[in-house]
C-alpha cells in the first residue's frame, strides 16, 4: 500500500524534524532541563500506530516525543510542552517526560524506566472489563526489558489475556550500557514464552513490517487471544541524552545503522515504486520544516504558567 | 446503628461502594476465595464475581501499577496491600506515578485510587509484617493519608475515600480488626481531612491516630485519677493534617504529646510538633514530646517488642513529665 507509506514517511520526517529542532533548541538554550532523543528509531511509534485504532491507547518511555506525535499529538502544543509553556498538553507541568494527552489515547511518556508498563497494563484490564474493544500499546525499550514492573506485567497480561501489545524499541544500548552485558538472552522476544505469550522479533526500522506486526498482535489482542511481546530492532543515531559522548560504541558501527535508517528506507521503496519523484520529497520535506517552525513560533509565544499557580492542582477537586 | 468489629465495619463500606458504584474494583493476593490474610473481603468474590474481585500474582509493585492505570481511564480500584511492609514494593507505582499524574498532566488525569494498607505490630510478626510506615505516604505530595481508630470512622472514611478522585493510602490496623463499636445505619460518608476531638480536658492534648487513640485514651483515664483533664485528639486524616483542630486544642491545653505507632525520626508526630511549633508556639508552656515507636526494626520477640512499642504507661509518663 505505498500510499499508505507516504503518509508514514511523512510523520517519520516529521518526527525527525521535530527532534533535530529540539537538539538545536537545547544548543541554543532555548529550552532546559534534558531529552531524550528518538532520530533513528521513528519507523517504531509510525507504523505501530498505523496498526491500531485511533481510539486505541498508547503508553511511551522517557524517549517518547516520536510516540507521541504518532498517536495524534499535535505538533505545536507538543513543543509548548518541552518548551515549559502554558499551552503545552500538561501545561508546562509535565515536560519531556511526563507528557500525556488522554483525549488521543495517550497515557504518557514516562521518567522512571518500565515505570509506565503496569500502568500501560491496567488499562488494558479497564478495556477487558468494561469491554471498549480498545488494545493498549505499551512501548518501552531494552533497558526496561530489566526491571521488575516488565516481568510483573507480562505475566499479569498473559494470565489474565489482557488486550495489549508490548513493543520493546531495542536500540542495543541501555544509556551506555550493551544488551549483551545485562541481558543473557539473545532475543528480548524470546522472554515471552516464560509468561506463555507469543514473542516476535521485526525490523524496527521498516515501518512496514512494524505495522503488520503490531496489526497481528493488534488483532489477536483484540479478538481475546491476549498479550503479544514484539522486539523491535532499531538503533538511536545520537546520544541517549544531552550529556552522552557514545564513548561507548563505535563510529563505524553508527555508520552501519546510518545505512539501515527508517526514513531512507521508506524513501528508497517509495521512489522504486514511482511513488515519491525528488520534487515531491523537496517539497514534503519544505512543508515539514514549515509546521516545525510553526510549532516553535506557537510555543515561543505561549507565556508560562503564572508561577503563581507552580504548587496548585496537586489534587484533583 | 449496628455494632459490628472494625473489619467487618471495613468490608461493609466495600460493599456498599461497591454496590452503588460498578466501577469500583478489588485487587491484591489472595483477596478473592480467601478473603485476604486478615479475611476482610471473605466473600466479595462470591457476590461481585471474578472480574471485580481480582486475586493477582505476587507482584505489588506492578499490580498496584495496573491499579493506577486503570484508575488513569476511568475504574475505581481498591488494592489491598497484604501487610502494609509489602508497600515497599510498590513505592514507585504509588509515589512516582499515582501520586503525580493529576498534577503532571495538568489536571487531565485523575486517579481515583485506595491502597489498603494493614499496619502496626504487637502481634509476633516480626519486622517485614509489622511496621507503620504512614509517614512515607505523609511526606508525598498527591497522596491523601487515612488512619481510622474506631469501626465507624474506618467505616465511614473508607466510603469517602472511595468516592475521593485522588489517591488515598487508607491505614487499616491488625490489633483493631476484631474490635468493635457502633456503625450508624444509614451509612455516613466522613469528610477526610477532619480530626475529631475524643475527649474534652484541659491540662494536655494527645495527639494520637489509628490505635494509639485507644492508648491514649487509656492514658486520660488513668492520668484523671491524678487530677491531670487529657484532652485526646485523634486525627483520623494523616493527609491533609487538620492543622486547625490540632491548633485550637493545644492553643487551650497549651500542652501536647503526641503518640504514634511509626518510628519516631521523621515520623508523623515530627510533622504534628512541627505545625505546633510554627502555629502554636506562643501558646505553649512545655516542650511538645512524642511517644513513638524506637527507631529500630520491629523484634519478634513479645517482650522487646512491647519494649520498643508506645504503651499506656510510656504515655503516663511522657504527660507526667510535663506536668
Amino acid at each position: 500500500m505505498p500510499n499508505d507509506e507516504l503518509a508514514y514517511l511523512r510523520l517519520m520526517k516529521l518526527i525527525r524534524a521535530f527532534e533535530e529542532r529540539v537538539d538545536r533548541l537545547f544548543v541554543e538554550a532555548r529550552i532546559h532541563g534534558t531529552t531524550h532523543l528518538c532520530i533513528g528509531q521513528e519507523a517504531v511509534p509510525v507504523g505501530a500506530c498505523a496498526a491500531v485504532r485511533p481510539t486505541d491507547l498508547a503508553s511511551g518511555s522517557h524517549r517518547g516525543h516520536g510516540l507521541a506525535l504518532a498517536k495524534g499529538l499535535d505538533v505545536k502544543r507538543l513543543m509548548a510542552e518541552l518548551l515549559g509553556r502554558r499551552d503545552g498538553y500538561c501545561q508546562g507541568k509535565g515536560g519531556t517526560q511526563h507528557v500525556a494527552s488522554l483525549e488521543h489515547g495517550f497515557l504518557g511518556t514516562n521518567g522512571i524506566t518500565g515505570g509506565g508498563i503496569p500502568v500501560a497494563t491496567g488499562a488494558a484490564l479497564a478495556a477487558r472489563l468494561r469491554r471498549t474493544g480498545q488494545v493498549v500499546l505499551s512501548f518501552f525499550g531494552d533497558g526496561a526489558s530489566n526491571q521488575g514492573t516488565f516481568h510483573e506485567s507480562l505475566n499479569m497480561a498473559a494470565v489474565w489475556r489482557l488486550p495489549i501489545v508490548y513493543v520493546c524499541e531495542n536500540n542495543l544500548y541501555a544509556m551506555s550500557t550493551p544488551l549483551h552485558e545485562a541481558t543473557a538472552v539473545e532475543r528480548i522476544a524470546a522472554r515471552a514464552a516464560a509468561y506463555g505469550m507469543p514473542g516476535e522479533t521485526v525490523d524496527g526500522n521498516d515501518v512496514l513490517e512494524v505495522r503488520e506486526a503490531v496489526r497481528r498482535a493488534a488483532e489477536r489482542a483484540r479478538s481475546g487471544g491476549g498479550p503479544t511481546l514484539l522486539e523491535c530492532t532499531t538503533y538511536r543515531h545520537l546520544g541517549h541524552s544531552k550529556s552522552d559522548e557514545r564513548e561507548y560504541r563505535t563510529r563505524e558501527e553508527e555508520q552501519c545503522w546510518l545505512a539501515l535508517d527508517p526514513i531512507l528506507r521508506s524513501e528508497r521503496r517509495l521512489e522504486g515504486q514511482g511513488e515519491l519523484s525528488p520534487e515531491a520529497l523537496v517539497a514534503l520535506e519544505e512543508q515539514v520544516a514549515a509546521e516545525i517552525d510553526a510549532a516553535v513560533a506557537f510555543a515561543e509565544a505561549s507565556p508560562p504558567l503564572d508561577p503563581s499557580l507552580a504548587a496548585e492542582g496537586v489534587y484533583a477537586e | 446503628m449496628a455494632t459490628m468489629a472494625y473489619s467487618q465495619a471495613i468490608r461493609s463500606a466495600l460493599v456498599e461502594e461497591m454496590e452503588r458504584d460498578e466501577r469500583v474494583i478489588l485487587l491484591g493476593e489472595d483477596i478473592a476465595l480467601y478473603g485476604g490474610a486478615f479475611r476482610v473481603t471473605r466473600d466479595l468474590a462470591k457476590r461481585f464475581g471474578p472480574e471485580r474481585v481480582i486475586n493477582t500474582p505476587i507482584s505489588e509493585n506492578s499490580f498496584v501499577g495496573v491499579a493506577v492505570g486503570a484508575a488513569l481511564v476511568g475504574l475505581r480500584p481498591i488494592v489491598e496491600i497484604m501487610f502494609m511492609d509489602f508497600i515497599a514494593l510498590a513505592m514507585d507505582q504509588i509515589v512516582n506515578h499515582a501520586a503525580k499524574f493529576h498534577y503532571l498532566y495538568g489536571g487531565q488525569a485523575r486517579v481515583p485510587l485506595v491502597v489498603r494498607a494493614p499496619a502496626g505490630a504487637g502481634r509476633g510478626y516480626g519486622a517485614s509484617h509489622s511496621q507503620s510506615l504512614e509517614a512515607w505516604f505523609v511526606h508525598t505530595p498527591g497522596l491523601k493519608v487515612v488512619a481510622p481508630f474506631t469501626p465507624r470512622d474506618a467505616h465511614g472514611l473508607l466510603k469517602a475515600a472511595i468516592r475521593d478522585d485522588n489517591p488515598v493510602i487508607f491505614v487499616e490496623n491488625k490489633l483493631l480488626y476484631g474490635a468493635k463499636g457502633d456503625v450508624p445505619d444509614p451509612a455516613e460518608v466522613l469528610p477526610l481531612g477532619k480530626a475529631a476531638l475524643v475527649r474534652e480536658g484541659e491540662d494536655v492534648t494527645l495527639v494520637a491516630y489509628s490505635r494509639m487513640t485507644g492508648l491514649a485514651l487509656e492514658a486520660a483515664a488513668r492520668l484523671e485519677e491524678h487530677g491531670i483533664h487529657c484532652e485526646v485528639l485523634d486525627l483520623r486524616t494523616l493527609a491533609p493534617l487538620d492543622e486547625a483542630a490540632l491548633l485550637a486544642s493545644v492553643a487551650k491545653t497549651r500542652r501536647a504529646v503526641i503518640v504514634e505507632e511509626d518510628t519516631r525520626r521523621g515520623g508523623v508526630g515530627a510533622e504534628v510538633a512541627a505545625v505546633i511549633a510554627e502555629g502554636g508556639f506562643g501558646s505553649l508552656d512545655s516542650p511538645v514530646r512524642r511517644v513513638a515507636c524506637a527507631d529500630a526494626p520491629i523484634p519478634c520477640s513479645p517482650a522487646l517488642e512491647q519494649a520498643i512499642l508506645p504503651s499506656v504507661g510510656k504515655i503516663v509518663a511522657a504527660v507526667e513529665s510535663l506536668i
